[in-house]
């Protein structure tokens, strides 16, 4: 199952890494990481989406919270939350690939982040899946360079989850 | 209020924790400390390598419940503690090291003595530091202490970097740390103990399974009443032997890889497993889908991740061993255990723990057997890893904690001298030996001359078989008697501890192993008695790597 883990820690020198390795010594596998500060900027949240069975993850939550600078580990499906990836998307933007490209931009509602002579650089913001399969569609006409987060996420009641 | 050099700062915040010694080696980005340390009442013990320092500082914590702090240069004096360091994070030792470093401006320059050493650590510290200013040194230091030795303790390292030593500053000592996502203060949860008190109660077949958190806490004493009250049979891990008394009737002894027939057969049996500070580690449970299958499994550990780690938990009660311990005593019903009871009397007569011993030759177990009688049980024993370690594991018999040191986790040749040293160090009024394997001395004999030179008086038995023994008897069971590359060649002993100054002795007959390991304890100062023993003697019972572990090859007998 996949999990979307919520991790507080500590703004300090290293934790990034501590953090990433522990996941790679232990051998489980990250989808996605994110960090960024927070409100508090002694504070930074990572997101984290890891997908595993209940007891793999049951690990992968308390070796987060055996690491000193993590504050709080909350699994975010177990409770209502709201989460979002970004990817920028380079396509061609001439000839007949344009009327493919506005109609996969009216259908998904995307903004254009950039027009650079014959290329376009979309930018794709929701769920994973929403990305996903606008990415899936794009590259029917041909992607020419693409970048993507990984999923931030907030739960919604303000809860421990 | 008056600066004082980050040097200076480092060696007050020492003293403020209470360290009264200190294992280690000098090198150019620690020179500003040495010429602190050069006028501190700090005892600086200088080994003669930087593993044997972290070693000796481990030993030292394990035999004095204290932390042990080591110190060494950058480059490749703060790498040589590596295997020291990762050594004591298996165990979970309070260790402290404190390593130079290049100074700031050349941090990643590859600069000359220079590794990432908070990198290369990361993995096996509880917590490191680099400090890049001398006005975060005093903080850093009670953190560094504080959480070496609460919680799970482990060891913590911090990184000093040379310019920082000398980098003058006001010295203000916090009042108390600040650490907010560390909570080492676990409330245990009443309504788990109550759950786990049901479960005794209920219970038929229970045992104890008690492991090295059961030292660190403190909780020995919990232990025998709780096994006392409730007639529970008890089984330690090597880390936990002396918890127990071996000769308490309801000693089962050790359990797992080399424990005894009946411990084995007991956890395997038993419809209620009760571990407390163990962590179920592979050399207990052997093939984990076999282990224990009608057992309840109630787990007590300050650490949660070692909850339903290797073993799905029933009962889950986190909190420190003996406050959790206190509070099941007083509230669990004795069950009825008398079948259970006569049950392993049955198995301690059919799977003694024993060998065959030989009036012409001098088997490993005797040599063992004899000093356990000759310390009377009481003497602290270190031990080097493989052969000598499972036979100092098996026939001695240990009375009391702290009474067994010897790396477990890591399993770390040539842990045993430097950590009979400090051991010594940390308890000086005890007797301290170190029971070696002719390998394994060989990997950090140079230590002999830390223990010669400092007067520290312990006594290395070397059972000696010219042969790396317990991977050749892997290679005798498992690969055909394929003996490649254990077949080891050794120095002679008694010239060589006569090379350092330390008193040598050799034995060959079997009638000369009592009274030379009496003149070797007799005798005051460093003593290395070296003892032929039966070459391809063999560590039983054993259950083969991924067995199940009543599946024991008992050997002759």
């Amino acid at each position: 199952m996949r999990h979307v883990i919520s991790v507080l820690v500590e703004n300090k020198f290293g934790v990034l890494a501590k953090i990433a390795g522990l996941f790679s010594a232990r051998g489980y596998n990250i989808d996605s990481l994110a960090v960024g500060e927070t409100e508090v900027p002694e504070f930074s949240r990572m997101t984290v989406v890891v997908k595993g069975d209940d007891r793999i993850i049951d690990q992968v939550k308390k070796q987060l919270n055996k690491v000193i600078e993590v504050i709080e580990v909350e699994d975010l499906v177990l409770g209502k939350y709201v989460e979002r990836d970004l990817a920028l998307v380079k396509v061609k933007y001439i000839g007949e690939n344009k009327a493919k490209v506005d109609d996969i931009i009216d259908r998904y509602h995307l903004e254009i982040a950039d027009i650079d002579g014959d290329s376009v650089i979309l930018q794709l913001v929701g769920e994973e899946h929403f990305i996903e399969s606008a990415i899936e569609e794009l590259s029917d006409i041909g992607i020419q360079k693409m970048v993507r987060t990984g999923t931030i996420a907030l739960d919604k009641e303000g809860t421990d989850a | 209020m008056a600066k004082m050099k980050g040097a200076q700062i480092l060696v007050e915040a020492l003293k403020r924790e209470g360290v009264k010694h200190l294992f280690g080696y000098p090198g150019g980005a620690v020179l500003p400390t040495f010429d602190v340390l050069y006028d501190s009442d700090i005892d600086f013990i200088l080994t003669r390598h930087e593993q044997g320092a972290a070693h000796a500082a481990d030993g030292y914590a394990r035999a004095s419940g204290r932390v042990g702090v080591c110190i060494a240069t950058s480059g490749p004096g703060a790498t040589n503690l590596v295997t020291g360091i990762a050594t004591a994070y298996m165990d979970s030792v309070p260790v402290v090291a404190i390593t130079g470093q290049v100074k700031t401006s050349l941090i990643g320059n590859d600069a000359f003595q220079e590794a990432d050493v908070t990198g290369i650590t990361r993995p096996i510290t509880k917590q490191n530091y680099l400090v890049k200013d001398a006005k975060e040194l005093a903080r850093v230091i009670k953190e560094a202490f504080y959480i070496a030795s609460t919680g799970r303790p482990g060891p913590v390292l911090v990184d000093l970097p040379v310019d920082v030593q000398l980098q003058e500053v006001e010295f203000e000592w916090p009042e108390k740390v600040s650490l907010p996502g560390y909570k080492p203060e676990v409330r245990p949860n009443p309504a788990q103990i109550k759950q786990a008190a049901i479960a005794i109660a209920e219970s038929r077949r229970p045992v104890l399974y008690v492991g090295g958190g059961v030292v660190i806490s403190g909780a020995s004493q919990q232990v025998r009443e709780l096994a006392e009250k409730c007639q529970i049979p008890v089984t330690t891990t090597l880390m936990a032997l002396g918890a127990f008394p071996t000769r308490h009737p309801l000693s089962l002894g050790m359990l797992g890889m080399h424990g005894t027939g009946y411990a084995n057969h007991a956890v395997m049996d038993a419809d209620l497993i009760i571990a407390v500070g163990a962590r179920f580690d592979d050399r207990v449970t052997g093939r984990l889908d076999t282990f224990a299958p009608y057992a309840k499994v109630v787990h007590i550990d300050i650490d949660p991740s070692s909850i339903s780690k290797n073993i799905p938990v029933d009962i889950a009660v986190i909190g420190d061993a003996k406050e959790v311990l206190k509070e099941l005593i007083e509230i669990v019903e004795k069950p009825d255990t008398e079948q259970w009871l006569s049950r392993i009397e049955e198995w301690k007569r059919e799977f003694p723990l024993t060998y065959k011993d030989d009036p012409n030759s001098i088997k490993p177990q005797y040599v063992v057997q004899k000093l356990s009688e000759l310390t009377n049980g009481e003497a602290i024993i270190s031990t080097e890893v493989g052969q000598n370690q499972m036979w100092a594991a098996q026939y001695y018999e240990y009375n009391y904690p702290r009474q067994f040191i010897s790396s477990g986790g890591l399993g770390t040749m040539g842990f045993g001298l430097p950590a009979a040293i400090g051991a010594k160090v940390g308890a000086p009024d005890r007797v301290v030996i170190d029971i070696a394997g002719d390998g394994s001395i060989q990997m950090n004999v140079q230590e002999l001359m830390t223990a010669v030179e400092r007067n520290i008086d312990v006594k290395v038995v070397i059972l000696n078989n010219n042969f790396l023994g317990m991977v050749r008897q892997w290679q005798e069971l498992f690969y055909n008697r394929r003996y490649s590359a254990t077949p080891i060649k050794g120095p002679d002993f008694v010239k060589l501890a006569e090379a350092y100054g330390a008193k040598g002795i050799r034995v060959v007959r079997k009638e000369d192993v009592v009274p030379s390991l009496k003149e070797a304890l007799d005798t005051p100062g460093v003593v290395l008695v070296d003892i032929a023993v039966e070459p391809e003697e063999n560590v039983f019972p054993m259950v083969p790597a991924g067995g199940t572990i009543n599946k024991m090859i008992m050997g002759m007998a």
